[in-house]
């Protein structure tokens, strides 16, 4: 009995150590989250100036752009996956890696291979774990992650769109879309051939486009753009992610705090009925040892 | 004043660097320097990395590094968009420095896009920076 009420001590101070670990996550996340929220809300004014100056350009002129054309050259279709870089998030990088799957089964349903592009160490993991072919990937700013990483990755992928042949015909993305606190959505978007009416933040209808003047000309002005416009896609996909990932992580952790608060209740009570088992059983033999000694004196008498 | 100022915003991807009212904008196109007085004709322009230069209403000057981006004109309303921009009081003199040296040293290496990219970016820092004083 004694040995058994030890081990449930031994167990409380492990649940608590736990809890402490789980509860500061919890904290780190939460405050992480702000902090993502407010990166977030700074790159909107220039995702809506961009989307604004892009959809002028598509309004005003008709100039055929090699990014927005639907090709079928190669038969290949890239995914880009966003997942985090660390656990604990519950499960914040299956839902985004379960989406991916059923979106690469759709693509080869019609006859394209896929290749895969992952940003964010978990997602490397599970393709590698299953030795299935990542053909690039980014890792170690999952949390944070900032415009120049977005750039490199849309290089990336619009010169494996641009190439003709060994390319692909269209890039797909796979992120959590941050919609609230509690929920983050795995979303799958189409970003290239670019459908540029698509916008984050679409100007209201009342707010006419001006007539711009273009300089040096429209198709120069497109050529600039476009490019922009994809890496400002993809770093919104990031931002969102980044959020969610905290999101996801701060609700996990909070739970697993619940849980370690109700395991520890649980123990505690179950110590206590021990404890006390073990009281009570000592008591009743000192009085059974005293009615026994005194029924054996009273035999002798 | 509605008339003789204009909304100016400086917007890098993750931030918005400066807004506020001014009375000319100076920002390098491609075509050459161009000066943007209020009331405008409706523009939308490639910029090549250099400098922007804000005169406000009261007659200050705000000087800033823009990296390649583009500027629009419309409605007595001009954004300014750059993936990188920084203010000249923010520019860091020796890390600028630093970087257009490492630039040169890349350069050597054989990488030539990216040579040209960090350096034009460097020396925008270094111009915008020095002209503070």
């Amino acid at each position: 009995m004694a040995v058994s009420l030890r081990e449930y001590r031994a167990r409380i101070r492990s649940v608590e150590s736990t809890k402490k670990i789980t509860r500061a996550m919890e904290l780190i996340a939460a405050s992480r989250i702000i902090k993502a929220q407010q990166r977030a809300q700074a790159a909107a004014p220039y995702a809506r100036e961009l989307t604004r100056a892009v959809s002028a350009v598509a309004t005003f002129s008709n100039v055929d752009h090699p990014l927005t054309e639907e090709t079928t050259e190669s038969n290949r279709a890239a995914v880009l996956i966003v997942t985090s870089d660390r656990g604990l998030a519950g499960a914040y990088s299956s839902s985004v890696i379960k989406e991916a799957e059923r979106l690469m089964e759709k693509l080869r349903g019609e006859g394209k291979e896929v290749a895969v592009y992952i940003s964010g160490r978990k997602g490397v993991a599970y393709f590698s774990f299953r030795k299935r072919e990542i053909v690039q990937s980014w890792t170690g700013h999952s949390d944070q992650p900032t415009y120049d990483v977005a750039r490199e990755m849309s290089d990336t992928l619009i010169e494996q769109f641009l190439t003709e042949e060994t390319g692909v015909d269209e890039v797909h993305v796979v992120y959590s879309r941050f919609k609230s606190m509690l929920v983050q959505e795995p979303t799958a978007v189409r970003l290239l051939p670019l459908e540029i009416v698509e916008g984050e933040e679409r100007p209201s209808e009342e707010e006419l486009l001006p007539l711009y003047e273009f300089e040096p000309s429209p198709a120069e002005v497109l050529d600039a753009l476009l490019p922009k416009y994809v890496t400002s896609r993809i770093y919104f996909a990031l931002l969102q992610a980044a959020a969610s990932e905290l999101a996801a992580r701060q609700r996990a952790m909070k739970s697993a705090t619940d849980n370690a608060t109700e395991l520890i209740k649980k123990y505690t009570r179950i110590a206590n009925q021990a404890r006390q088992a073990g009281i009570t059983q000592e008591i009743s033999e000192i009085v059974g040892g005293v009615n026994a000694l005194a029924d054996a004196n009273a035999g002798h008498e | 004043m509605a008339d003789s100022t204009m909304q100016v915003e400086l917007v890098a991807a993750d931030r918005l660097v400066w807004s506020g009212e001014a009375t000319m904008v100076i920002a390098r196109t491609t075509e050459g320097d161009v000066g943007i007085l209020p009331n405008h004709a409706p523009v939308l322009s490639v910029m090549v990395d250099g400098i922007v230069d804000v005169r406000t209403a009261d007659d200050e000057t705000w000087v800033a590094a823009v990296d390649a981006g583009f500027l629009s004109v419309a409605g007595n309303r001009i954004s300014i968009l750059s993936e990188h921009a920084e203010m000249s009081h923010e520019i860091d003199l020796e890390r600028a420095r630093h970087d257009l040296e490492r630039a040169q040293a890349a350069g050597e290496d054989g990488d030539e896009a990216a040579e040209a990219a960090a350096r034009a970016w460097a020396e925008a820092r270094i111009r915008a920076a020095e002209s503070r004083s």
